[in-house]
């Protein structure tokens, strides 16, 4: 309990007072879990935010650690939270000069699956947007080069999705060597 | 790397290279264009390793799912287990016992040893250099025969439990491990004997495969591939996990980035681990392994079968849906893996099964920026580079 009132006590951290001054129109949700600030914003705005934070010299989140989604169709809360937004698309970042880390969380409606690609701000981001769009299948929009990368080719759906079944749809039972080796 | 482009003549070979490549180490693919012996394009492929680890992470529980993290990264499955199990702690917001935090750093350093080590010998012999192989698997087996007697497996460790590990160190491993201190500079040195100034392993690996630090930053590259540019960024430093703030150690650091510097840095890294290893050693805390909570760790055996109270724990941390149940919410955490960081992101809904685990693999984005170091280079780099980089196809594909 002890722990809990010490980090209220805490000053805002820097990244969300700067956010709030400059971007207060795109946050969604903010929250600090851990020593991470996480912050929910809109879609439109999420590229200008990652680059916001990428770029600012005070804040300087130079290093995309990791990008990645949640379907969360069947996580009721989170749903109602956000409008009913089936895709939370999750980036991770660091900052080398504060030696800190922040969650950039951006919810993706299924009837609009596109978000931009942050593939011009960091080279990191390209296979990481693939694997994202390869599992949930998120178009990220601007990527120069949008292909599965785990599952093959001619794969048919995006196995990280909820509504995919844990063993397949009959993919293994299908599978005709025959047809794959000519 | 002189003289490459001159000698273009403008007829381009594809050469296919992987999946079954033996300097792969694993299944994955590069397909090279060539011009005579340059490379103009590389392309690597992924996938051919693809096991759904993240899905069945949606259907296992938190234990069951720590057996699934040693198959990630095969070289080194006690860091994984470690990483995985702190995420699941720091969701649950509870923090093990000394001594069990000083033997899973035991643990994990003795893994980066024997990582770098298998990493040495292979990335040696893709140079033709075959001592090396064999001397470091010499050393390496000598780690592996502690972690069979600690761990009972070699390679599928699955040491580690939410709230503690799956037993404490035996009898005699603390002389097992300090004698293997003791004699591996010695055995290292050999090593560095053989390439450190060696002209044949220079020449095929200073100034090959160099990335700037910040080409390295923006790929995100981590852990002894991201040092070799010269940051000096370390997890354990940065953020001190565990009991990691209670021991000193250097980050060593390269300059150019190249396969060389790699190669030094991870040299350097060994020698290291056995300086924490010695310091966790001297001072090793006594007391229990596990956590004292029957809701999060397993009673002892004679608990289970002497008492009731005993058997209902027992019973309903395995029965599904009563085991470790983490309130709401979401938890990244990340972790220094002998390769980088290796970080587990865990959202969960409050059930005994995690909504959804995304593991963040070093190697994924080390084999992403692979075409960076290639492109302009020969073609016998690439076994150089890809050597240097040590990626591991179950991690990368997860």
């Amino acid at each position: 309990m002890s722990e809990e009132n010490q980090v209220e006590e805490q000053p805002k951290p820097l990244i969300l007072e700067k956010l709030e001054a400059n971007h207060a129109d795109a946050l969604l949700a903010q929250d600090e879990s851990r020593g991470t600030v996480v912050v929910t914003v809109r879609k439109e705005q999420s590229y200008a935010i990652l680059e916001y934070l990428k770029t600012d010299p005070e804040l300087a989140y130079t290093f995309l650690v990791d990008v990645t989604a949640v379907d969360n169709s069947q996580m009721e809360s989170e749903l109602m939270q956000f409008d009913y937004a089936r895709f939370m698309v999750v980036y991770q970042l660091y900052s080398y000069q504060g030696q800190c880390r922040a969650r950039v969380k951006v919810p993706v409606h299924e009837n609009d699956l596109n978000i931009p690609s942050v593939t011009t701000l960091w080279q990191g981001a390209n296979w990481l947007e693939r694997e994202t769009y390869d599992m949930f299948g998120i178009n990220f929009e601007g990527h120069p080069d949008l292909r599965r990368i785990l599952m093959p080719d001619d794969f048919e759906g995006h196995p990280l999705r909820k509504d995919y079944p844990l063993r397949g749809r009959g993919e293994r039972e299908r599978f005709n060597f025959d047809k794959q080796n000519m | 790397m002189q003289g490459g482009q001159e000698r273009a003549t403008g007829e381009k070979m594809v050469l296919n290279f992987g999946p079954q490549h033996p300097a792969t180490h694993g299944t994955l693919r590069i397909v090279l264009e060539l011009d005579g012996e340059s490379v103009l394009k590389a392309t690597p492929h992924a996938g051919y390793l693809h096991t759904g680890f993240e899905k069945l992470g949606e259907h296992l529980d938190y234990n069951q799912y720590i057996v699934v993290t040693d198959r990630m990264n095969y070289l080194s499955p006690l860091s994984n287990n470690f990483g995985y199990v702190l995420a699941v702690e720091q969701l649950l917001g509870i923090e093990v016992t000394k001594r069990c935090q000083y033997i899973r750093i035991l643990m994990a350093e003795l893994s980066r040893l024997a990582d770098h080590l298998l990493w040495l010998g292979t990335a040696a012999l893709d140079l033709g250099a075959f001592s090396v192989f064999l001397y470091s698997f010499r050393e390496r087996e000598k780690l592996y025969s502690i972690f069979e007697k600690t761990t009972g497996a070699r390679l599928t460790t699955s040491y580690t439990r939410v709230g503690g590990v799956f037993r404490d160190l035996y009898d005699g491993c603390e002389e097992d491990v300090r004698q293997f201190v003791t004699n591996f500079p010695k055995a290292l040195k050999e090593t560095h004997t053989l390439l450190t100034k060696n002209r044949i392993w220079m020449d095929r690996t200073k100034g090959v495969g160099a990335i700037s630090a910040d080409a390295a930053i923006d790929y995100g590259l981590t852990g002894p591939c991201l040092r070799a540019t010269g940051i000096a960024h370390d997890i354990r430093k940065a953020e001190p996990y565990s009991s990691y703030d209670e021991v000193t150690f250097e980050v060593p650091v390269g300059t150019n980035g190249d396969a060389y510097d790699r190669y030094l840095v991870r040299m350097e890294e060994m020698i290291q681990c056995c300086g924490i290893v010695t310091q966790v050693l001297d001072n090793m805390p006594d007391g229990s392994v596990n956590l004292e909570d029957n809701k999060i760790t397993m009673p002892d055996k004679s608990d289970a079968y002497g008492h009731i109270e005993g058997l209902i724990h027992h019973f309903k941390i395995v029965m599904d849906g009563h085991g470790v149940q983490p309130p709401m919410g979401e938890h990244y955490c990340a972790t220094e893996s002998p390769n980088g960081e290796l970080g587990f992101y865990i959202v969960s809904d409050g059930s005994g099964t995690a909504y959804r685990i995304r593991i963040r693999p070093p190697s994924f984005l080390h084999f992403q920026a692979l075409p960076h170091m290639l492109e302009g280079g020969m073609v016998s780099d690439t076994v150089a580079v890809l050597g240097s980089l040590n990626v591991i196809a179950g991690e990368l594909d997860r």
